[in-house]
């Protein structure tokens, strides 16, 4: 368990009732939404679990739909954001399913745009909260650390090469999480480091040789 | 430096051979961690502490029901019987079951809190800080180093137990808070660092092996009305502490125990609604009523 801070404990301020059903719901689509960047067209939740028994009673629908437009977890319009004019925006769904291989408060969130992308994601209790797959990837993005996300080659030496970048420039790592489709395939690495990156390394990690796509994930204001 | 501080032993050697108070311990190691100032960190303090005030507010002035309508009137109740017929143990009790009910409330009806530690158990501390505050006169900065106390306190709690009624029953989150709370008024009344830990070691005791099984899930049924509850058992155990009463087992044994006693807890009453109340012929109807 990542030990919480003394700040974790006397926070967030948040709209309730819930800090794992409804904020972390908010945190969800929050992260979700800085993950895919473009504003999407429509967007898929499905929920599973305890979130789609009890979700209605704990505005955990009307969460991750303000988290993914952009409120954060202590926005008095999160209460009536089926209403609101920015809901109007996209357009969205839910579905709710039962399934005991997933964490009691799991979402998969479809994206649907320019490009699609699939975020699947859980609250993991106390507002905090871990994306665990982005496409086919296995990921861990807690949205407390500024993070890159790398898809490459699968070969030797990748590792190695992004991080010399992140150490030329001072960066410090706070984790790294590495995974492969298969050997010699696409991998994808994700790499949380201490304070921010700015958009010229990424853009320098994005000419290493094989790499194909880098995105830079903002980490969540607590 | 940062200290790697991960129990109340720790903590209470740390305190003394440094002379300090527990919340300059505390501000300065999240300063440090967080790589920012220790004026920042009671500036972050502070807009929880804002907040906290903020919902009472909001929740003292509303009758609106939550959605399942179990709740969201009773903080009304309370106000309006005081009016006319003052509370036997005076006005801060009253304000502070008032304040309790008021935050919960609020919190039920998608209102704006602050979890401390969780949303289900935020009306607590934030009750009894500010009713003791209000009328005893402490100043915004006495109750910014009471509220960095209670969350150092609860801080060291999680190290070894989840503050989540799905992990450790309704004992991690109530029972923190109100452990949290007593760390608070302790500190505010000019407690000494063992009767601080102390009073925190007391109210938690008392609380071990309370079970999460709420009606239909919700955070409302039996959570609003034990925030009040708890709130005042925290001022108990701040009494008896500052007269020198000590907790027989120390305040990390009770945390191991508490532990134990969540592990030993059926999955059942932990946040599932299997068992307990939840299922009680009345939850039952209710369930059936709000969710088909």
């Amino acid at each position: 368990m990542k030990k919480s801070t003394l700040f974790d404990i006397i926070s967030p301020v948040m709209v309730g009732p819930s800090s794992s059903h409804t904020a972390g719901a908010v945190r969800l689509g929050l992260l979700a939404r800085n993950i895919y960047k473009n504003k999407p067209e429509k967007v898929i939740f499905k929920l599973y679990n305890s979130y789609a028994h009890t979700g209605k009673g704990h505005g955990t629908e009307k969460g991750l739909l303000a988290g993914v437009l952009g409120l954060r977890v202590d926005d008095r319009r999160i209460k009536d954001i089926f209403n609101s004019d920015i809901a109007k925006e996209i357009e969205y769904e839910f579905e709710y399913c039962d399934n005991f291989k997933y964490h009691p408060n799991a979402v998969d969130m479809t994206f649907i745009g320019k490009n699609n992308m699939f975020i699947s994601g859980e609250s993991v209790g106390a507002g905090e909260i871990a994306v665990r797959k982005i496409n086919d990837f296995t990921v861990k993005l807690t949205g407390k650390y500024n993070t890159v996300l790398i898809v490459y080659k699968d070969m030797p030496g990748m590792i190695s090469q992004v991080s010399s970048v992140l150490q030329y420039h001072n960066i410090n790592i706070a984790s790294l999480f590495c995974d492969r489709n298969a050997k010699g395939k696409e991998a994808s690495m994700v790499i949380s480091v201490d304070g921010n990156i700015s958009p010229d390394i990424v853009d320098i990690i994005e000419e290493i040789p094989e790499v194909y796509f880098v995105s830079y994930i903002e980490k969540l204001e607590h | 430096m940062e200290m790697n501080i991960n129990t109340f032993e720790q903590l209470h050697n740390e305190c003394i051979s440094r002379n300090k108070a527990i919340y300059e311990i505390a501000q300065e190691n999240m300063a440090s961690s967080a790589d920012i100032s220790v004026d920042e960190v009671r500036a972050f303090t502070n807009r929880s502490l804002f907040a906290m005030k903020e919902a009472i507010q909001t929740g003292m002035a509303s009758r609106e029901l939550s959605m399942s309508g179990m709740c969201g009137q009773d903080c009304h109740r309370v106000q309006r019987r005081f009016e006319t017929v003052p509370a036997i143990f005076g006005k801060t009790f009253e304000k502070i079951i008032e304040y309790a009910l008021a935050t919960s409330e609020e919190n039920i009806r998608m209102g704006k809190i602050v979890a401390c530690p969780t949303a289900g158990s935020c009306g607590i501390l934030p009750a009894t800080l500010t009713a003791v505050s209000e009328d005893f006169n402490y100043s915004e900065r006495e109750q910014i180093n009471a509220l960095i106390t209670a969350g150092e306190i609860g801080r060291i709690i999680s190290v070894k137990v989840a503050l989540a009624g799905a992990v450790a029953g309704c004992q991690a989150e109530c029972g923190t808070a109100s452990a949290m709370s007593a760390a608070a008024i302790c500190q505010l009344r000019g407690g000494n660092v063992s009767q601080i830990l102390n009073a925190s070691a007391l109210a938690l005791k008392n609380l071990l092996g309370l079970t999460c099984d709420p009606v239909a899930g919700l955070v409302e049924v039996p959570c609003v009305k034990r925030n009040p509850f708890l709130a005042i058992h925290s001022i108990t155990a701040v009494e008896l502490a500052l007269s020198g009463v000590e907790s027989k087992i120390p305040i990390d044994e009770v945390i191991d125990a508490m532990e134990q006693t969540g592990a030993l807890m059926s999955p059942t009453l932990k946040e599932s609604s299997q068992a307990g109340l939840a299922t009680t012929k009345t939850a039952l109807e209710v369930q059936k009523r709000v969710f088909g």
